[in-house]
């Protein structure tokens, strides 16, 4: 009896989530629904769930007319860009892991630190920076800001702490060389949180948008975040055209998400823990 | 330690970076915000001028400061409480069950979470438009006229306030789920046979084990809406007439749409002060917690 009902508050509470999850996913649909749609329809009353008459000229405007071939690009070499980070904050976090040096509490204690500062605080100044390095305007200064985060340093060191010490001696006795035991020993052994923080950067990297909105003034360095919040401007001519410019900013995200969902996850559940 | 040089080796590049864009920023932002520093005293250094505390005495005169920051305060009341208590919500009901219908479940609570703030705002202005937006259209099938969702200086904080909760919560839930799956199971079934009911092992035993969790997101979310940004910034632009403008959007708009550098960093460490000032209280309030 007890079994059954028990069954059933199951039942009623997966019906209700259900119901949730289609409500948190319509948006989605609705911007796919849109991107396909006649520049007509897109903005008729009352507006129809589905296209009557599907097309695909909204995305063939975005790579013609308007030039997010470029902002695709542009995007692309941000996030190669970005993963340089992922191997300097992997070598950071394995020199605090495995090495007792002077000065490794400290330092260490600075990179924690930086965790607390928020973007926003440190956007004037870092902007002043990047103009005194002549580092405004190019795709190098719109990754540089974010390429290294304190948080994805020490995750690196939490999980290299584990490690057997006696691999890297045994590798250093055998004459190995520091580079080569990071390279051939280390990083293999730390391939999940590898993984991990490749795609978490691959997605920041694709997603961002302050840098590249204040760093890039030249309309040949936009990124797609910048291209797509510039469709704005169009809302009184073609909604269609702004759901295509975002079908392509957020689908490719949800392919990844769904391929690399245990990683993701697990990223978000130790930035939870940290 | 056959090689002392290693390390510093294998740490220098990302502390280098750590340094000039995280730590040094906060040093410019002091000697920057006691200037007069505009776009020309970007291009020539000598045409900046000291101009002591008059940044922060134009900032405590500046009616715009002061609705961004009322705004900020705002959206933080509306967003915070929402996201935590539906992200809480969400994470208990999913916890319910382990099968393939619930797991697949959490990857729709997860999604909007990991999408370009830019793309679903855009998607949600389209939803929100006034005159063939898709919610007016559906309030007019029930009989309601038509709302101005991003027009109205009342309703666009809820409105903007909608959008980042629906972002937020992804995140939150990840967490949350986490947590409940460290409470170990006897703990429920204890409380069962001594008669307790749903809401009774909620309120008594999750919660409080919790408590954790609840500190990390609710600390983590307070400063998110304090730096809140993104949404008003596409979806609104600060409109209409600066009523869903934040603080942080404020400091853009003054620092690179006005060009006012040294205005803008003196309101980036009247933030930074708030933003620490707000957590450090939080913390404080954990710790007279945990002494009890």
């Amino acid at each position: 009896m007890r079994i059954v009902s028990s069954r059933r508050l199951t039942a009623a509470i997966g019906a209700a989530l259900g119901a949730g999850a289609l409500v948190t996913a319509f948006p989605f649909l609705w911007m796919i629904s849109g991107s396909v749609k006649p520049r007509s329809e897109s903005a008729a009353y009352p507006p129809r769930l589905l296209p009557e008459a599907p097309t695909f000229e909204n995305f063939a405007q975005l790579f013609g007319r308007l030039d997010f071939g470029r902002y695709l690009v542009n995007t692309l070499v941000v996030v190669l860009i970005s993963m340089a980070g992922v191997v300097l904050m992997a070598m950071a976090g394995y020199g605090f892991a495995k090495f007792r040096f002077r000065g490794r509490g400290p330092m260490f204690f600075l990179v924690l630190a930086t965790m607390m500062v928020p973007v926003q605080v440190t956007m004037i100044p870092t902007y002043l920076l990047l103009n005194g390095m002549r580092l405004t305007n190019t795709l190098v200064g719109v990754a540089i800001p974010g390429l290294v985060s304190g948080f994805g340093v020490f995750l690196f060191r939490q999980f290299m702490s584990a490690v057997p010490t006696e691999m890297i001696e045994a590798a250093r006795l055998d004459g190995a060389g520091e580079a080569r035991i990071f390279w051939r020993i280390v990083l293999p052994l730390s391939r999940p949180i590898l993984a991990v923080q490749i795609v978490l950067t691959f997605i920041g990297a694709w997603n961002s948008f302050l840098w590249p909105l204040i760093v890039a003034d030249d309309d040949r360095l936009y990124t797609l975040s910048v291209g797509v919040s510039l469709l704005n401007r169009q809302i009184a001519t073609s909604p269609s055209l702004q759901m295509a410019g975002a079908t392509l900013m957020v689908v490719p995200i949800l392919i990844v998400f769904i391929v690399f969902q245990r990683h993701i996850v697990q990223g978000f559940t130790l930035s939870g823990l940290r | 330690m056959k090689q002392p040089l290693a390390p510093y080796a294998f740490i220098a590049p990302a502390m280098i970076l750590l340094l000039v864009f995280g730590v040094l920023p906060i040093l410019v932002a002091l000697p920057v915000s006691l200037t007069d520093m505009n776009l020309a005293g970007l291009a020539d250094w000598s045409r900046i001028e000291f101009a002591g505390v008059a940044n922060f005495r134009e900032l405590v005169a500046d009616d715009a400061f002061w609705q961004a920051l009322t705004n900020t305060g705002i959206f933080a009341l509306l967003g915070v409480p929402t996201v935590i208590a539906v992200s809480f919500a969400a994470a208990l009901l999913l916890h319910r069950s382990e099968n393939r219908f619930f797991r697949a479940l959490r990857a729709f609570y997860f999604a909007p979470a990991i999408t370009a703030i830019v793309a679903v705002s855009l998607v949600w202005g389209y939803l929100l438009n006034t005159r063939f937006g898709l919610v007016n259209h559906l309030l007019s099938t029930v009989g309601l006229p038509p709302a101005r969702w991003l027009g109205d200086p009342v309703l666009v904080k809820f409105s903007v306030a909608l959008v980042a909760v629906w972002r937020g919560t992804g995140l939150n839930i990840i967490i949350f789920l986490a947590a409940l799956k460290t409470i170990p199971r006897e703990y429920l079934e204890a409380a069962e046979l001594d008669g307790a009911s749903g809401a009774r092992k909620i309120v008594s035993i999750v919660i409080p084990l919790l408590r954790f969790a609840f500190l990390f997101v609710a600390v983590t979310t307070v400063i998110a809406w304090l730096q809140f940004f993104d949404e008003p910034f596409v979806l609104t632009k600060g409109g209409p007439l600066g009523e869903s403008t934040s603080i942080s959007l404020f400091l853009y708009q003054e620092g690179f749409s006005a060009g006012r550098f040294g205005y803008a960093a003196a309101g980036t460490l009247v933030l930074f002060l708030i933003i620490a000032g707000v957590t450090l209280v939080q913390l404080r309030g954990r710790r007279f917690d945990a002494d009890r």
